[in-house]
């Protein structure tokens, strides 16, 4: 599955199988919360990298804890509509200070690219042809920003009061 | 009244080359409908029976005649010569071509309005006293925060997927003409104990078909800390609002359901966070905005009392008018004059691009350029001087916007209904004209006094039934139009939700109804008891019994 991660095509070197049935001995692997609450001694022993894939019903206070233990998470969005993994990426940067990659999955287009960005994204798995075109295309839209977000852009606020 | 700078100038041009992409993008069939819809709809575009609808934005309801100059151009250029004035005091055309909104979007952008969330499931159109800034009896004037809320809600990154709609309004007088008990969130400004002027917060009231009242979430909120705590309420609604069932996924099912106690405890959980951080409001962004909402260069003036009681006394119709629809401004020598779009027989809140340009032209002459829209679907020249008041009437009564019924029983809200939308049960619009057609009689309407009836044409309650003094519904029973009454709703500081009266009233009965109501009520008032205080006061059975007869009742 073609990746984009920090503005470039990327190949995930992380295995999802946090729906699969078992979960691969070796190798980097991205499981689902229940996979790990069931393994996760045996998960942190293996020394290989570990992501964790959320439902939009999981919170990230589940697994505030446990964050240094990944290095991505990726946050669900089931559908595009469902926009509950916005205010979960926030508390992951902001809140809980996670500094791994957060990955956008499941119905990830397009038009919603530009609130994952500023809400601390960095890694999106597109539901596209062309993906990387589509991510520049959502990137150009704006070149002003009324919320602060942890992505550091100003806010036309901010860059009044320069002024 | 508030400008863009370059940088809100920028942020809309950019979203309308934005929303032309997306259009273009679904007309090339690369966005299905479903996909499209949300965006559409968080540019005001709706889907409607006959054809797109597109919903502006009035910011806090706040027009300047060129911006109002502009939706008369587009109502002749791309619609059929109107437009429609609704309850978030926003403006409706509803006859649009998909293909042209870009280029009416640019049209808007080009005089600052916008039609960005006047749609949608994010935060919508942030609304206010008609009279802010002007009226006597206000503590504060709304505006700066109202406008401070606009900015942050637009295109907000967090809260552009919520579980569903988010309504805000705000007042900062005591008599509260922004309906602020029946939002999502409502804002009511008032001094604490120390005298400071902050904000009451509400929260999870609404309409539609589970109508609430607010609860108060925080008794004083300081001035500075709006965003952090709105920001707050926001955040702990998108992750816990539901969002298996659209009809449960408002915030006041969530807030009633875990009760506001719980409710506020997550919120204060989550302010600890927000509130020392990046959405603190400077002082100096109040200054600068408020600069903006300076009063006009008012001249010194005295107030024209004696000069008016003698006009008045030697034409009634002036007098009529005077007393109905010109309100107390709070500076000497000055009024606020209320034009009303509820002519007899007329559809409320529409208006005709050529009165459009009339009123503009009204406020360029009488009132600095500014013209206001209320809630209730009427418009308002907030600055008008005392000596020109008898000019000013001539021209309105030229105009057919000098119905002296400002707060009276044909001051009617009414939705578009199922002549325009696609969601409603029933045609409210005849309902009201019937109505404005049966109680023509000025005398008559001063004497019943103030009234409101309110008139929705489904359960989404856009016509805001629940809190008319008589509530009409629109209902579908087997592919028949039905009119379900309800009585005693209020939507002001003492707000209520009106009792249902009984069976739904096929429409040719609905005027004989109102009829036996205000006969019932002018029986039994107590001097010049409000027919909602004398509703309050006797309870619904003898409004039952007028209208159904004894025989019902006894059933």
């Amino acid at each position: 599955m073609a990746l984009v991660k920090n503005g470039e095509l990327a190949t995930s070197s992380f295995v999802d199988a946090s729906g699969a049935e078992s979960i691969p001995p070796t190798g980097p692997v991205i499981v689902s919360l229940d996979q790990w609450k069931a393994h996760r001694d045996e998960l942190v022993k293996r020394g290989t990298p570990l992501g964790i894939r959320m439902h939009s019903d999981q919170p990230p206070e589940l697994i505030a804890a446990d964050l240094p233990h990944f290095a991505v998470v990726a946050l669900e969005f089931p559908k595009f509509r469902d926009g509950r993994a916005y205010s979960y990426a926030r508390l992951l940067r902001e809140r809980y200070g996670f500094k791994g990659e957060l990955r956008a999955v499941g119905e990830v287009l397009l038009e919603q690219l530009f609130f994952m960005l500023r809400t601390g994204f960095d890694a999106f798995d597109i539901q596209s042809a062309d993906p990387l075109k589509d991510y520049r295309t959502a990137l150009a839209d704006f070149s002003v920003w009324y919320q602060p977000t942890a992505d550091g852009r100003p806010t036309a606020m901010q860059l009044r009061r320069k002024h | 009244m508030y400008r863009y700078d370059e940088f809100d100038a920028r942020f809309v041009n950019e979203r309308v080359a934005q929303f032309r992409r997306q259009v273009n993008r679904r007309l090339a069939g690369e966005l299905t409908e479903d996909q499209f819809r949300p965006l559409r709809l968080m540019n005001g575009l709706y889907l409607q029976l006959h054809a797109y609808m597109l919903r502006i934005n009035v910011p806090y309801g706040t027009l300047a005649s060129k911006q109002m100059r502009k939706f008369a151009y587009l109502a002749r250029n791309y619609d059929k010569n109107f437009g429609h004035f609704t309850t978030r005091q926003n403006l409706q055309f509803n006859w649009i071509k998909l293909e042209q909104v870009p280029d009416i979007l640019q049209h808007l952008a080009d005089v600052e309005v916008t039609g960005i969330q006047s749609s949608g499931n994010c935060v919508r159109n942030i609304t206010a006293d008609q009279y802010a800034g002007r009226a006597k009896d206000e503590l504060a004037d709304p505006r700066v925060y109202c406008e401070l809320l606009r900015q942050y809600s637009f295109l907000h990154p967090e809260f552009s997927y919520l579980p569903r709609k988010f309504k805000i309004a705000v007042t900062g007088s005591p008599n509260d003409r922004a309906a602020v008990a029946v939002h999502d969130i409502g804002l009511r400004m008032h001094k604490n104990e120390q005298g400071e002027i902050g904000f009451e917060v509400l929260v999870g009231g609404g309409l539609g078909r589970t109508p609430y009242i607010a609860h108060a979430i925080r008794k004083w909120l300081a001035p500075e800390d709006l965003l952090a705590y709105v920001e707050s309420i926001l955040r702990v609604y998108n992750m816990q609002g539901r969002r298996d069932n659209i009809h449960k996924a408002r915030i006041k099912i969530i807030v009633n359901q875990m009760g506001i106690d719980k409710y506020r405890e997550l919120v204060d959980k989550d302010f600890e966070f927000t509130k020392n951080g990046a959405l603190k409001v400077p002082d100096d962004e109040v200054e600068r905005i408020n600069a903006y909402f300076a009063p006009p260069q008012y001249e010194k003036l005295e107030d024209q009392t004696q000069a008016l009681a003698k006009i008045r006394s030697g034409d009634r119709a002036f007098d009529r008018w005077m007393r109905g629809n010109v309100i107390e401004h709070k500076v000497p020598g000055y009024a606020i004059v209320n034009l009303s779009l509820k002519a007899p027989g007329k559809t409320p809140g529409d208006i005709t691009a050529d009165k459009m340009d009339a009123v503009a032209d009204l406020a360029d002459r009488y009132s600095f350029g500014e013209i206001r829209v209320t809630h209730r679907q009427n418009l308002v020249l907030v600055d008008v001087k005392q000596s020109e008041l008898y000019e000013l009437w001539h021209k309105l009564v030229e105009l057919g916007l000098a119905t002296p019924n400002l707060g009276l029983l044909t001051d009617i809200i009414c939705c578009p209904g199922l002549d325009f939308c696609a969601l409603a049960n029933a045609r409210s619009i005849p309902i009201a004209q019937d109505i404005s057609r049966a109680f023509t009689d000025l005398d008559e309407l001063q004497k019943i006094g103030q009234f409101t009836i309110n008139i929705s044409g489904c359960m989404n309650a856009c016509g805001h039934h629940h809190v008319g003094h008589i509530g009409i519904l629109g209902v579908d029973k087997r592919g028949e139009e039905f009119f379900q009454l309800t009585l005693g709703g209020s939507s002001d500081q003492h707000a209520s939700l009106g009792d249902r009266l009984g069976p739904g009233l096929p429409q040719a009965e609905v005027p004989a109804a109102i009829r036996k109501i205000v006969d019932t009520y002018l029986v039994v008032r107590q001097q010049q008891e409000r027919f909602l205080d004398t509703y309050r006061r006797v309870g619904i059975e003898p409004f039952k019994a007028a209208v159904y007869g004894e025989e019902s009742q006894a059933a």
